[in-house]
């Protein structure tokens, strides 16, 4: 029915999910938001400390009924190993961004004082133009791109959301929401599932 | 090819050895396509249907030395892919189709997207170029993968040949486990051909459906404890628990609903079965849901032709839903009780304990929408299905294409057992039912295979005449309801278009279906009234080959109850309006109009 009370408006939901690096992988999952309508905000990509397995990270925009249905269509996908919605349990998460700021004689001392308060390291020096690499979450990238963007923004490009459930949720229960315990400590995959599990007692006709 | 015995033909395939030989048999060296084969062989697969092509020609090449599988030449890969979801419906097993590169392979899109909707077992295999050509725009390449990526469950490309039987054996493991569905894999030809020293593989295990949790089955017996107007809403991912849940409901006294895929989940001589909801749906089944208290869906997904206006759905009940498909839970309708798991499983345990309501004004109440039933008396497409379907045998097997006839059939049919029934029910495919019952009838010989088919839809696989001619199937007896339009357009025309019948007349272009019958070999009859009607279906039905009736019914009869679309079920038109202009000659109107407009 899909009705939802007033305070179930759309926002941001993250959500990891972990995947087998086959090919299309990413078409697979880009195209079922594409097609079932959910909209991503952000995604992002890394391998995984096991081998075959990447790791993304969602942005998803919508009521929470939707991203709940997103995650069970996404659950679907034989090549999705896990989902972890991280609103069951309190998360760090992480966004990096490049950057390129014009910069004059004048500004150019203004603009590397404030990237000093953001603690924003400089990765590229020149005489017209500084590249600053910001770390932290939203609301800090997005500062520090509107205090940047009077002197004039030549490019910037941000990674998307990453993040991982806290392993300190342990500590403190309150921290998690679901019913149970906190999945943290749990290795996310066990292992890579099996590829073949031999049923026996069929006749090998060779 | 011919065959002098259809008995020996439908066992062994054209051409191939014979199989008591298979052990001594020597298949020379091996290569990917015989792992193919062998790794088919090894799944218990017998038969697979398809058609052969430039780029899948290493695989049919391989065939020669697997007599263990027969392969079914169809006409046309549309019509293979039919035949094996055919297969699949009626037996619950995994259908196999194969096809060659390019528009082999997008001739299955179709079929593919069937199954999908339907949630049918189904192994596409398809060839394509040799790897070295992929994504050169090569002769007949196509990127079949990208293009069934949304209306497969999974699909592959196989890209070495070590691994091809493992994505064999992979493949077949998802199309059949969980909710079932199609995967495609995709060969290049390279790897057809490549040596292969590998193992072959053997089946998976199939993995267990998740048990329903207690608490959701506790939760839901208490609703029903305190149910005053309860109601079974049995889909088709209820085929396989049609035991359980007919023991429920009789535990429980609780009166049935099934729905079309689920048709035959619930016999229907049973006083509790209520008929099918929705759109076509009986007048007991859609207000027994419009006026429930308690409704406990079992292995459905509340699709919009079922449910009509969403709003407008059971709106006093709370809704129990039994679904393997976590993702189908919440996704159309408000849950009360979500019960993720297996219906045998949560059937069962809801049986446990079972209290015998006692409600019979509800039950009165059922009885008396149940008499508003219309049953067809007088000539017309309804009366042409009821005198067919109620010739069946409780073992025979009734297709149905799409349109006025297959919601004739659903309405009129009554089964006692599941999978008897076998229709295009999500995605509503011309052109199904004719190969879905030559497949049907090859994986039972034993049974008569009925297709009813419209003049429309026959149109679009009648080439499969050939299949049937080829094989000498005797079993298939197909139905066709002639009304010379594409008659469910042509009731919404009528409906909600002002009667402007656009593009859906086909009276001056239809073929002699006899004729067209005979030219394959296959007898063709004819009944154009009431009274020839019941000694044609005895022919029909008697004569030792597969057979054609042609039943020429009137041109503009509607089907009934309907509810029109965005209007809640308890909105429904129960009986047909009457005309007001009644078209006295359509016929010769129409061609009068197409004779103007030709001069014009």
């Amino acid at each position: 029915m899909n009705e939802h009370t007033l305070t179930d408006q759309p926002k941001d939901h993250l959500v990891s999910a972990l995947v087998r690096d086959e090919p299309r992988v990413l078409t697979r999952i880009t195209a079922l938001f594409g097609r079932r309508g959910y909209n991503i905000r952000s995604l992002s990509v890394g391998a995984t400390e096991h081998p075959g397995l990447s790791r993304m990270t969602f942005v998803v925009t919508g009521d929470r009924g939707v991203v709940e249905q997103a995650m069970r269509q996404l659950e679907k996908l034989h090549d999705v190993v896990r989902i972890i919605d991280h609103s069951l349990e309190k998360f760090v998460d992480r966004e990096l961004v490049l950057v390129k700021v014009a910069i004059s004689p004048d500004s150019r001392v203004e603009v590397r004082q404030i990237a000093e308060d953001f603690r924003s390291r400089i990765v590229d020096v020149g005489r017209h133009a500084l590249t600053f690499e910001v770390t932290g979450d939203e609301g800090k990238i997005t500062a520090f791109i509107e205090q940047m963007r009077p002197f004039g923004i030549l490019e910037t490009m941000r990674t998307g959301r990453i993040a991982l459930t806290r392993g300190s949720n342990a500590d403190i229960p309150s921290h998690v929401y679901h019913d149970g315990e906190t999945q943290t400590l749990r290795p996310a995959v066990e292992s890579v599932e099996p590829r073949e599990e031999r049923a026996r007692d069929v006749p090998n006709l060779f | 090819m011919t065959h002098s015995s259809g008995q020996d033909a439908d066992q062994h395939g054209a051409g191939q050895q014979d199989p008591a030989a298979g052990h001594e048999l020597d298949r020379g060296s091996m290569t990917g396509a015989k792992a193919l084969w062998a790794t088919l062989a090894n799944h218990g697969i017998s038969t697979v249907f398809g058609y052969p092509g430039g780029a899948i020609m290493p695989v049919y090449d391989a065939l020669t030395f697997y007599p263990e599988v027969r392969h079914v030449l169809a006409r046309h890969e549309q019509g293979a892919i039919h035949a094996a979801e055919g297969w699949a419906k009626a037996t619950g097993e995994i259908g196999v189709c194969i096809a060659t590169s390019g528009p082999g392979a997008t001739n299955l899109v179709t079929g593919l997207a069937d199954a999908m909707l339907d949630s049918v077992p189904l192994l596409a295999i398809t060839g394509n170029v040799a790897r070295h050509l992929m994504g050169t725009d090569a002769f007949q390449e196509a990127d079949i993968t990208g293009i069934t990526l949304p209306i497969t469950k999974h699909n592959y490309v196989v890209r070495e040949v070590e691994e091809l039987p493992r994505v064999i054996a992979e493949a077949i493991r998802i199309a059949r486990s969980g909710r079932p569905g199609p995967v495609l894999v995709d060969i290049p030809k390279d790897i057809q051909l490549a040596a292969y020293h590998g193992e072959v593989a053997y089946p998976h295990a199939r993995p267990e459906h998740p048990a329903p949790k207690p608490e959701a089955i506790a939760r839901a017996k208490e609703l029903l404890l305190a149910a005053k107007k309860p109601v079974i809403m049995a889909g088709g991912g209820s085929l396989d628990a049609s035991a359980e849940i007919t023991a429920l409901a009789r535990a429980w006294d609780i009166p049935v609903i099934t729905t079309l895929m689920g048709l035959g989940a619930f016999p229907s001589s049973d006083p509790l079965w209520l008929g099918m909801p929705g759109m076509h749906g009986s007048v007991a089944a859609n207000r027994a849901i419009s006026e429930a208290d308690v409704l406990l869906g079992i292995g459905l997904r509340f699709d919009d032709r079922v449910t009509g206006r969403v709003n407008g759905f059971a709106p006093n009940a709370a809704i129990i839903h039994v679904e393997l498909d976590a993702a189908e839970i919440g996704k159309i309708v408000r849950v009360g009780v979500p019960v993720r798991g297996d219906a045998t499983v949560a059937a069962r345990m809801l049986t446990e304990g079972a209290y015998k309501l006692d409600l019979p004004d509800w039950h009165a109440q059922i009885e008396e929408w149940k008499t508003r039933t219309v049953t067809p008396t007088e000539w017309s497409a309804g009366f042409a299905v009821k005198s067919v379907v109620d010739r069946l045998r409780p073992d025979d097997i009734l297709s149905s294409d799409v349109g006025q006839h297959q919601m004739l059939a659903a309405q009129l049919a009554r089964f006692e057992k599941p999978r008897r029934w076998i229709n295009s029910g999500g995605l509503g495919t011309m052109g199904f039912g004719f190969p879905a019952a030559i497949g049907a009838g090859m994986a039972e010989p034993g049974v008569t295979s009925v297709v009813i088919a419209g003049d429309g839809g026959f149109q679009m696989t009648l080439q499969e005449l050939a299949t049937l001619k080829m094989y000498d199937i005797r079993n298939v007896k197909i139905c066709i309801i002639n009304n010379s339009f594409l008659g469910m357009v042509r009731q919404w025309q009528e409906l909600f278009h002002e009667k402007r019948y656009s593009e859906v007349w086909l009276g001056d272009s239809n073929p002699d279906f006899v004729k067209l019958a005979e030219a394959y070999d296959v007898p063709g009859y004819r009944a154009s009234n009431a009274e020839e009607l019941p000694g044609m279906i005895d022919a029909w039905l008697a004569d030792p080959k597969s057979a054609l009736l042609e039943i020429v019914v009137p041109h503009e009869h509607g089907v009934f109850p309907m509810v029109p679309a965005g209007a809640a079920l308890y909105e429904m038109i129960e009986t047909e309006p009457p005309r007001k202009q009644p078209t006295p000659d359509l016929s010769a109107e129409m061609m009068a109009a197409a004779e103007e407009a030709k001069n014009a």
